[in-house]
């Protein structure tokens, strides 16, 4: 049964990418729909747009980021608004179970899901809420996506941003950019684990290497120094420690820089190095722990990326996935780390809606496969 | 006992000063510290490594020619004499921190040697050291770059010891595979992974670039660790490891796919977020189990850096070292692990023997550039110097800290007297191995040869007292000897991969070593002397009795001669009863005892073929055993050579080795056989027949260290044919040694087993006659 007599595939529009910590949600609520349409629109559809776009919680750990919302878009030849969406992982049966409540399977469309959980939980999907996925691959749909959010721009804004004088604490500044000619690139997508890409163009790229030092190792490593229980707690105590009491720096071991090798002394010579010593581990703070977690992490993806930037001769950088989501620090450390060590060579880019686009490529995939029925 | 000696009542882990009531083996640590000289001190953060230069009295046995014409010495050829000779000696010593008050007491009171002012220092805990070290020794302390020394060091110990560097693989019947000297050892990447990571590019002696490096080290290991568990000690932090389950808190591929991300070629088992699973407050993990996901978490991230840089400098060779690696198989086989992962097998990562002692040696050479040492070759002492993971300060913690041991590792390296290069006749110089059996590979073989030297070893001690008789201690000194060789026997049964590869010439080697230690330079020298006494009698009757012959049949008995000859060897144990049983035991009946043709590897047909052709521009023919082999049967065949026209190299070694014939008693030999004979005399006058020393002190032989001046005189003579005689150079070692020309090697085989395990008997016949790929076809022969 089709709503719409041309080839568009049926309402609801989702894309979905299914994270090792998060799930991603993408809603396509359309603002277009006519009185003939919206007397056939049966009533579960119409209660699923307004559960979804009504509230900006869902149950206990649902978000909709309001502030991402693409307005007046249009795709497939419909206006509407793109909602944001996320969860943890943990809770993806509870979200299958609801999709059986809602007697989901009934509308008809197809799920398109990305992500490792399109595969683990394809059964439960069968079996639970007796809906088929079409699975993605999560790298082809975080490109497509990413192309795409940037191509339409956040509304009326560029999508993407960098950091001026990167090196420059006092006069360090977020500016807006395009990607205008946006190859090669090299993509490195920080989720749970860190995958990096050097994309050459929309279906030209190749996994370069990947590290497990991802945002669930910072998290995973805040839990367990600081007994916090989330990400937003973890990047708060993070914002208020102080690394270098933690972090042996090289004017701890030379006095001063390690000239013969150029190393200023305010580098880190040994992330943690401190903690190796009873005295110093009996005087520092959960913040600090927090805040050194996090120095590590990022500056680790840093590195690799830009020896990897260097290894395929690329010199744009962008750094996506929600490790980065409300998290300045490391931007700001990324933007830093790339221009310094390259002397200028290498940019950091950045992208406003970090941790989307292997959703939004699942919901193209949704609507492009309908177009080839 | 180099190894683990044992001080009573002593308290370990006490802090930085020690109970001044124990005393130090002065016998066993800081030898010979009457003439030490140029200090140089390594202090790192639980380690110290002293380094120093001495000089070492050896008693030689020197051969000295008489005047024939005097006829005043009866029938003797050749005197022997005992002199002293004094060598010069590396000496690296590793203790724990803890005992470092009590090691410079020890060196204070046993230095004699006035003339050191400055101490050469490096290390992160020189500094902290420094006012102790100017206090107690008197010296000033002048520290040197730490990486500088690293790097001085590990070009030191790449260049100077064979096998050195190894591959670390945990499940295979060897856990160690050593890598051959490459001839040149550069360029190579050192990744030192102390509390933080360097990254370092080695071009040259004098040129090298830190180009990387990660702050994620072993540091961040040790604090990380100490923070998440309640072990708070570096090693034992590693054992917790390696008890632990990473995968209960690593999330890995198959916990977000369920299974592999297949088009991805990620496996399910691979860890996608280290920590991924402890991102939560509801859940207690194992200490184990942390510290496991950690030390992945670290190895393999620099395992990951490591190949980023060797592949943007385009580097195949990538050493590791530093505290996180230090002969801890836990994390020499994660960093393994993750080179291969990252590199899918193209690199290899490497670890090195000696890597505790780099900054040491790098510091003593920075303090000792005057005398030059880089210009000399230098040989690994096996007697010694402690093997790898035997009883060390590294090694189980737990164990130490409760029997209360000191426990020490040496490293002691002797001066070459000659530089050592390798034969420019080699094909492949990078890929040559001199030794035929790796025994730490072969279990069976390992397991006779050992037996077979513990079996030897009474006899061994009977020659080497009965070759002093006028030295009333020369008892006592065997018998201490016996111990020695004993104990290292007993470490390479435990340890095989104690000292690189083990092998038939390592184990002969280190008797060597072991009789050199205590004074036994050459047992077999009355023996030698005795032999070629009676050998030379018999010179001219055998030269006679070839001189008849059709030339055909001439050729045959010139070879069958030099086989013959080769039965008389002391080294091999089966002869040497039959020639203590019997010393009438006859140059004829050898012959008798030989086996008929065709021999167990038989190419004389092809030899034969060709010396019916153009007559070879020059021989080099390495030599074996003195007496009967060398006198009657290599000479008369180098005889023959020169007749054909054919200039001849004789090399032989250049200090004893069991009744091995020494370039010098070789010298003497030659002089007496041209008084009889002019084509040896003719030889010798027009440099036709040179005798050229091998630059070895062993029964086996090593193509890649030979004396350099060897090497040039086969250069510049053209060399193009090598015939290389004997089981020891022929068949424990160089079987397989491709050359650039053509070769000989001839042995006959005197050891049942190893006949055995050819396919053969005893005295069974080696004759394998080899021409190089591409100029005639080639001679197939493998039985090994």
């Amino acid at each position: 049964m089709k709503l719409i007599s041309d080839k568009k595939p049926a309402f609801p529009w989702f894309g979905m990418d299914i994270g090792g910590t998060l799930v991603k949600l993408v809603y396509f609520e359309p603002v277009d729909i006519t009185a003939e349409e919206e007397q056939e629109e049966v009533e579960n559809l119409k209660s699923i747009r307004r559960y979804l776009t009504s509230n900006v919680a869902y149950g206990k750990t649902g978000v909709r980021d309001v502030h991402l919302e693409l307005r007046n878009l249009t795709m497939c030849g419909r206006t509407g608004n793109l909602h944001f969406i996320r969860f943890p992982t943990q809770g993806m049966h509870r979200f299958i179970e609801m999709g059986s409540e809602k007697n989901f399977s009934s509308l008809h469309t197809t799920l398109c899901a990305t992500g490792g959980g399109a595969y683990k939980f394809e059964n439960d999907f069968r079996s639970i809420a007796d809906l088929e996925l079409l699975k993605l691959d999560e790298l082809d749909c975080l490109i497509r996506g990413l192309l795409f959010v940037d191509h339409v721009g956040f509304n009326g804004h560029p999508e993407c941003y960098y950091f001026q004088n990167p090196s420059d604490t006092q006069n360090c500044v977020k500016r807006p950019c395009t990607l205008d000619n946006p190859f090669p690139m090299l993509l490195v997508n920080i989720g749970s684990g860190v995958s990096i890409l050097a994309v050459y163009s929309q279906d030209n790229y190749k996994r370069v290497t990947g590290t497990s030092l991802g945002g669930g190792t910072f998290l995973g490593l805040c839990c367990l120094l600081t007994g916090c229980e989330t990400f937003e707690e973890a990047l708060e105590m993070a914002s208020k420690g102080d690394s270098t009491n933690v972090d042996k720096l090289v004017k701890d071991i030379y006095g001063g820089d390690y000239e013969r090798f150029g190393l200023q002394g305010s580098a880190v010579a040994s992330s943690f190095g401190h903690m190796m010593c009873k005295e110093k581990r009996d005087s520092i703070s959960k913040e600090d722990l927090a805040r050194a977690t996090l120095v590590t992490i990022t500056n680790n993806i840093g590195s690799i990326a830009r020896m990897c930037a260097v290894n395929e001769k690329i010199e744009r950088v962008v750094f996506v996935g929600n490790f980065l989501r409300i998290n300045t620090v490391s931007t700001k450390l990324l933007a830093y780390a790339m221009d310094f060590w390259s002397k200028g060579q290498l940019r950091a880019l950045f992208l406003e809606h970090e941790g989307y686009f292997g959703a939004v490529g699942a919901l193209m995939e949704l609507l492009k496969a309908s177009e080839e029925l | 006992m180099a190894e683990g000696a044992r001080v009573d009542s002593v308290t370990a882990h006490a802090a930085h000063t020690m109970d001044k009531s124990i005393t130090l083996p002065p016998d066993e640590i800081f030898r010979n510290l009457e003439n030490a000289k140029r200090f140089a001190i390594d202090i790192g953060g639980s380690l110290t490594k002293l380094a120093y230069y001495s000089t070492v009295q050896h008693k030689v046995a020197k051969v000295r020619s008489f005047d024939h014409t005097a006829k005043e010495h009866g029938d003797r050829l050749y005197d022997i004499a005992v002199q002293e000779e004094v060598t010069a000696r590396l000496h690296f010593i590793k203790f724990e921190n803890a005992y470092i008050e009590t090691c410079l007491d020890f060196i204070k009171d046993h230095l004699v040697n006035t003339d050191t002012k400055v101490i050469k220092a490096t290390g992160g805990g020189a500094h902290k050291f420094k006012e102790l070290i100017e206090k107690k020794l008197g010296l000033k302390v002048d520290k040197e770059d730490e990486m500088t020394c690293l790097i001085k060091g590990c070009n030191f110990v790449l260049r100077n010891i064979p096998h050195e560097a190894f591959v670390y693989t945990k499940h295979a019947d060897s856990e160690f595979r050593f890598q051959n000297t490459h001839p040149d050892i550069f360029p190579y990447l050192l990744v030192n992974i102390g509390s933080g990571v360097s990254i370092v590019k080695v071009e040259s002696e004098d040129k090298f670039e830190r180009i990387g490096g990660s702050s994620i080290g072993g540091g961040t290991f040790w604090g990380l660790g100490a923070l998440l568990t309640k072990t708070k000690r570096f090693d034992e932090l590693l054992q917790l490891a390696s008890k632990g389950q990473h995968t209960n808190v690593d999330m890995l591929v198959k916990d977000i796919y369920g299974g592999s991300y297949g088009s991805l070629g990620l496996t399910g088992d691979l860890i996608a977020s280290s920590f991924g699973k402890s991102a939560t407050a509801d859940k207690e993990f194992s200490q184990g189990d942390m510290a496991k996901s950690l030390l992945h978490m670290i190895s393999n991230d620099i395992g990951q850096l490591a190949c980023l840089y060797a592949k943007l400098h385009n580097l195949s060779r990538v050493y590791f070292g530093g505290f996180f690696i230090r002969g801890h198989p836990v994390t020499m086989h994660t960093i393994t692990y993750s080179i291969n992962y990252f590199t899918k097998g193209e690199v290899q990562a490497l670890f090195l023997r000696h890597e505790g002692y780099l900054g040491a040696i790098g510091a003593f050479l920075k303090g000792a550039e005057e005398d030059n040492p880089n210009q000399y070759s230098w040989g690994e002492n096996y007697a010694g110097s402690s093997g790898l993971m035997s009883v060390s300060p590294d090694m189980n913690p737990m164990q130490r800290s409760r029997s209360g041991t000191f426990l020490f590792d040496m490293l002691e390296m002797d001066r070459l007297e000659r530089q050592l290069v390798k034969l420019p006749l080699l094909q492949d110089p990078s890929s040559y191995i001199p030794d035929t059996m790796d025994l730490t590979e072969d279990a069976l073989a390992r397991e006779y040869w050992l037996y077979c030297f513990e079996d030897a070893l009474d006899g061994v001690v009977k020659r080497a007292v009965a070759s002093q008789p006028e030295a009333p201690e020369a008892q006592e000194r065997a018998e201490k000897f016996r111990q020695k060789y004993r104990h290292k026997l007993q470490t390479l049964r435990n340890q095989p991969f104690a000292y690189g590869s083990l092998t038939v010439r390592s184990l002969l080697d280190t008797r060597e070593h072991c009789l050199n230690e205590f004074n036994f330079p050459d047992p077999y020298s009355k023996i030698k002397q005795r032999e070629n006494d009676v050998a030379l009698k018999y010179y001219l009757k055998a030269v006679k009795a070839l001189d008849v012959l059709q030339w055909e049949e001439r050729q045959f008995a010139l070879v069958t001669g030099v086989l013959a000859g080769n039965v008389f060897d002391w080294g091999a144990k089966a002869v040497s009863d039959v020639l203590e049983s019997d010393p009438e035991f006859g140059f004829e009946e050898a012959k008798r005892q030989l086996e008929e043709r065709p021999w167990l590897v038989d190419s004389y047909d092809q030899w034969f073929a060709r010396l019916k052709g153009p007559p070879h521009k020059c021989a080099l023919f390495f030599v074996d055993n003195s007496g009967v082999d060398i006198i009657l049967g290599v000479m008369p065949f180098v005889r023959e050579l020169l007749s054909r026209g054919t200039e001849v190299v004789l090399a032989s070694n250049s200090s004893p080795a069991l009744n091995d014939v020494t370039n010098s008693e070789l010298q003497i030999l030659t002089e007496r056989i041209a008084a009889m004979d002019p084509i040896v005399q003719g030889g010798l006058r027009d440099e036709r027949l040179l005798l050229v020393q091998s630059g070895s002190s062993s029964p086996c032989l090593d193509l890649s260290r030979l004396d350099k001046v060897l090497a040039t005189v086969v250069r510049e003579r053209n060399t193009d044919l090598v015939i290389i005689e004997g089981m020891g150079r022929a068949i424990h070692t160089n079987y397989y040694a491709m050359l650039s020309c053509e070769s000989l090697k001839m042995a006959v085989i005197k050891n049942s087993w190893l006949a055995n395990r050819l396919g053969g008997k005893l005295f069974s016949v080696v004759f394998k006659y080899e021409v190089p790929a591409g100029r005639r076809e080639r001679p197939v022969s493998s039985i090994l």
